[in-house]
């Protein structure tokens, strides 16, 4: 049995351990914000936070968070209103919207690590994650607005 | 006022879509809904329309009528039914925030519901051809402004005034002369019980008094849901006992299966089924390749289990298809005559006389869609229902290809609706649908059919691949005097009918025969080219090889002649005229040529206002050059100037990208700019790294690693919008693909602008490391 906490709540897997945390997210905790794009850690759209650091949880087995914990956009803030996901409205910067799950969460992460990044630094930490759409221009205004205060 | 009749259809999905919660039973009890009326285009007056479009055209047309669009619950929420599916370009707002304008609701008091796929109901539903605001843009206006005809009615007959004395404002209905108001919600019951008015009779809103069109000042509505995780696309639909599958499909197109072992895959913890799928012969329209699923608890369990089966395939008659013997094919099919499409003068001759005669010869390889969400569906079959929910483009087809195959009639089909996560013409095809279909049927239960990348990418129906080769003969002048453009590349026709060798009128009015220079001597011929794979739409369709040719060969000719390829472009396209191309059965996207020609006009004047705004001439750094290009399509006219960097290793940078587009009147200009930066970034990634090749018969590539799109460390730096209609009345046009065309052969003339390099062939790839 296998125990993670998820967006503060506990939960237990007692299937193939190997399981990529995220389907245990999608498929067995019906956590579907995180996103499948590609499961090769080619993409970002499956990005969580894992205590603080960006992970993509569909390489990341549910035995290697066992006893962490993790966050999933559901759990970025309770009303939606974490600085990032503010700055996201403000651009309006999704088109279909897929990849922005991941994106959020990634920006989450680069803003836990370095509150005021740079453009360069933006466009590095942002480049694991693809968005097909092109929302790029506004994703990166975005954090950067999340960076400065909305 | 009525009304949806079937606003709880969204099972087990409900959580993310917003539903509006409000009881409207007891009005609709009362209510004696007749049928809407259905409106054919022939019967559209021009008065009604002020222009005409192909709407009407389309299976199952256009329905104005607000009782099949609008409901108005007492206590003033208006929901307003979205029927084109979302993916992206901003849809689902815009078409129900024209209604809200012309009914004079606050948008804040709205709610969207998203159709399912009914077409006798809701009119034509494919999402598709950059059509949606074009064809809808007048009858949700005329939607709106019945319903708030009907409103403004019941009050006045509450009153007891003449409806002339009652005005509509701002999700209220006012009596000017007494003061007296009601709101929306209190007029429900008894509006819903006037008369549809005529349309001919509707009173529209004077654009100057427009508070949402043409302000760009709406976010998305699932803007919250998204930003939250909470927005629904196909893969987030869970059913009770619902089972996840993944399916082994025939590595080549046209294969199918000899034997499998199951044993591997039935060991995997968690699988719980391994069956085979039906499948049809190519080509089959959109009906699955088949295989073999693998049915488990999750969807990583059916993962690991597809990994573990034993699969014998028979490669069937593409098993020798491979991408660079058959470019050899292309490129000298492209050397000989070929079916001639249009012809005006004389072009062999005056290629012989001509002082001077350019060639290029331009390849644009496979394309394939990636959309960020692959392809999913999920289904629940029970006896001769079906339900399916699914990201798709085209519902109503879907409803019907799914009857179709499970041989049930249609109206036992429902089709929900999701978010697409990115569609790109991929979502056209309803084959993962289909799969999901067959499966749960077979299985009793509903099951969620999951692509993985690697299926995306080994079984698209891929963007053609195609060789484009323009002649252009010179007098001592260098003015141009002879075209002569073959055009060979498989047709998407190939999909539904074995043995096409010549591209459909469709695919040939987009950028070959419609070429709009000024030219005495015009051959466009087009060869033979038999498909290997399964071709299909891909944005902005054949418009992307035809630019990139006919836009590279005006850079071309201007470095023949000397001149600067803005002049050279202006040149080419000539006087300010209306072009009438003598082709036979000319397409022209569907839309009648009075409303919609080839106006050169409009084009130049897209080429001069990018030139002005985007600084065309302008001083820039060593290393780096300007490219322009301009192209009509959909019928949109849209130009693009690019800004490249080339370093000294070769290594490609675009730090500036200036677009200018005439999508004639417009909705949202704020999802027009998302939609072209987002162009922007689909014509880079095209350009820099756009292949899929074949070795014997099958995808050599497989996921983002080697099917490579632009990430933004490597996006452009800025990318400027200029949106411009010519007038109030100007048709409204294509934004969700016009964009892509232009973008790749501005971004070849930059870089021959900066390096002296002429890029023939797509991919960029190393060409520029050399
Ligand atoms: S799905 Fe995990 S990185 Fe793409
Ligand atoms: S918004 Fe569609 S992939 Fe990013």
């Amino acid at each position: 049995m296998i125990k993670v906490k998820i967006n503060g709540q506990e939960q237990s897997w007692d299937g193939d351990p190997d399981l990529p945390l995220l389907w245990f997210l999608r498929d067995e905790a019906g956590l579907t914000g995180t996103k499948f794009g590609c499961g090769q850690a080619l993409c970002g759209a499956c990005t969580v936070i894992v205590d603080k650091e960006a992970v993509r949880s569909c390489i990341t087995s549910v035995n290697d968070v066992a006893g962490r914990e993790i966050t999933t956009i559901e759990g970025l803030h309770p009303t939606g209103d974490h600085p990032v996901q503010k700055a996201w409205r403000q651009v309006n910067v999704p088109q279909c919207g897929f990849c922005q799950a991941g994106q959020i969460m990634q920006a989450a992460a680069l803003l836990m690590d370095n509150p005021k990044p740079s453009h360069e630094q933006i466009r590095e930490a942002m480049s694991g994650n693809i968005c097909r759409c092109g929302c790029y221009q506004r994703i990166e205004n975005a954090v950067h607005l999340a960076s400065t205060g909305v | 006022m009525n009304f949806i009749d079937n606003p709880g259809k969204l099972r087990g999905f409900e959580k993310n879509i917003k539903v509006e919660k409000v009881s409207r039973r007891s009005i609709l009890k009362g209510l004696g809904v007749t049928g809407g009326f259905v409106l054919a285009a022939p019967v559209m007056s021009r008065q009604a329309f002020a222009y005409e479009t192909g709407a009407g055209k389309m299976p199952h047309g256009v329905v104005v009528d607000p009782r099949v669009f609008v409901a108005v619950a007492p206590d003033g929420v208006v929901t307003i039914i979205a029927h084109r599916s979302e993916m992206g370009t901003g849809v689902r707002t815009s078409l129900p925030l024209i209604v809200a304008e012309e009914m004079e609701a606050d948008w804040s008091r709205v709610k969207v519901q998203q159709a399912h796929g009914d077409e006798v109901k809701f009119g034509n539903q494919d999402t598709d051809g950059s059509r949606s605001t074009r064809h809808y843009l007048m009858p949700m206006r005329q939607i709106g402004a019945s319903a708030r005809t009907m409103l403004e009615q019941a009050a006045a007959k509450r009153w007891g005034v003449p409806a002339t004395e009652v005005k509509a404002v701002n999700h209220e209905v006012v009596h000017g002369a007494s003061g007296r108001k009601f709101g929306f919600g209190e007029l429900a019951a008894d509006a819903a019980k006037e008369s549809v008015p005529s349309i001919e009779g509707l009173k529209l809103k004077d654009p100057k008094d427009f508070h949402y069109l043409t302000k760009g000042k709406i976010g998305i509505v699932d803007l919250h849901d998204i930003t939250t995780g909470k927005a629904g696309y196909g893969a987030d639909v869970r059913l009770p006992g619902m089972k996840y599958a993944v399916i082994a499909r025939p590595p080549v197109t046209g294969g199918k299966l000899v034997s499998f072992d199951p044993d591997g895959a039935l060991k995997v913890s968690g699988v719980e089924k391994v069956m085979q799928v039906r499948g049809w012969p190519w080509p089959s329209k959109f009906q699955p390749l088949g295989g073999v699923a693998v049915i488990a608890r999750n969807t990583g369990a059916a993962i690991k289990g597809r990994d573990a089966l034993k699969l014998v395939w028979d490669d069937g008659p593409n098993g020798k298809y491979d991408s660079v013997a058959y470019r050899k094919e292309l490129e000298e099919a492209s050397r000989k005559p070929g079916l001639v499409v249009r012809k005006e003068g004389d072009a062999d001759a005056a290629l012989k006389s001509a002082d001077k005669v350019i060639v290029g010869e331009y390849y644009l390889p496979h394309l394939a869609h990636v959309s960020m969400e692959p392809p999913v569906a999920v289904a629940d079959v029970k006896g001769d229902k079906a339900e399916i929910w699914a990201p798709v483009q085209s519902p109503g087809g879907t409803r019907e290809d799914v009857a179709k195959t499970l041989g049930i009639p249609e109206q036992n089909v429902t089709v929900n609706v999701t978010l697409l996560g990115g569609g790109f013409g991929r979502k056209s095809k309803c084959d993962f649908a289909l799969e999901a279909a067959l499966l749960s049927k077979e299985l009793g239960a509903p099951v969620k059919v999951q692509w993985t990348r690697e299926d995306d990418v080994h079984h698209d129906f891929l963007h053609t691949v195609s060789v484009e080769r323009i002649e252009a003969g010179l007098d001592k002048n260098g003015k141009v005097i002879a075209w002569r453009h073959r055009s060979v590349a498989p047709s998407i026709a190939s999909t539904f009918a074995a043995g096409t060798v010549h591209q459909a009128a469709f695919e040939l009015g987009m950028g070959l025969v419609d070429m709009p220079f000024e030219i005495a001597n015009i051959s466009c011929e087009n060869p033979e080219a038999a498909a290997h794979t399964r071709i299909g739409w891909f944005r902005s369709v054949s418009n992307i090889p035809r630019a990139f040719a006919v836009q590279s060969m005006v850079g071309e000719i201007a470095h023949a002649t000397g001149r600067d390829q803005k002049e050279t472009l202006l040149a080419l396209i000539g006087s300010p005229r209306i072009v009438k191309p003598e082709v036979k059965d000319l397409w022209n996207y569907g839309e009648p040529y009075d409303s919609y020609p080839i106006d050169t006009a409009r084009l130049r004047k897209m080429v001069e206002l990018v030139a002005e705004k985007g600084e065309w001439g302008r001083q820039v750094p060593k290393g780096h050059g300007l490219g322009i290009a301009v192209h009509r399509s959909f019928v949109s006219y849209i130009a693009t100037i690019v800004e490249v960097a080339v370093d000294d290793k070769g290594k490609l940078t675009v730090p500036r990208v200036d677009t200018a587009i005439d999508c004639g009147t417009y909705v949202n200009p704020e999802r027009i700019e998302s939609q072209i930066e987002g162009a922007a970034i689909m014509g880079l990634s095209l350009a820099k790294y756009g292949e899929l090749t074949f070795k014997d018969g099958k995808v050599e590539q497989k996921n983002f690693d080697d099917f490579q799109v632009i990430r933004m460390d490597e996006s452009p730096l800025i990318t400027n919008v200029y949106i411009v209609a010519p007038g109030p009345d100007t048709p409204p046009s294509g934004v969700g693909e016009p964009g892509v065309p232009p973008f790749a052969p501005a971004l070849m003339n930059a870089i021959f602008a900066a390096t002296g390099k002429r890029i023939r062939a797509l991919p960029i790839g190393k060409q520029l490391e050399a």
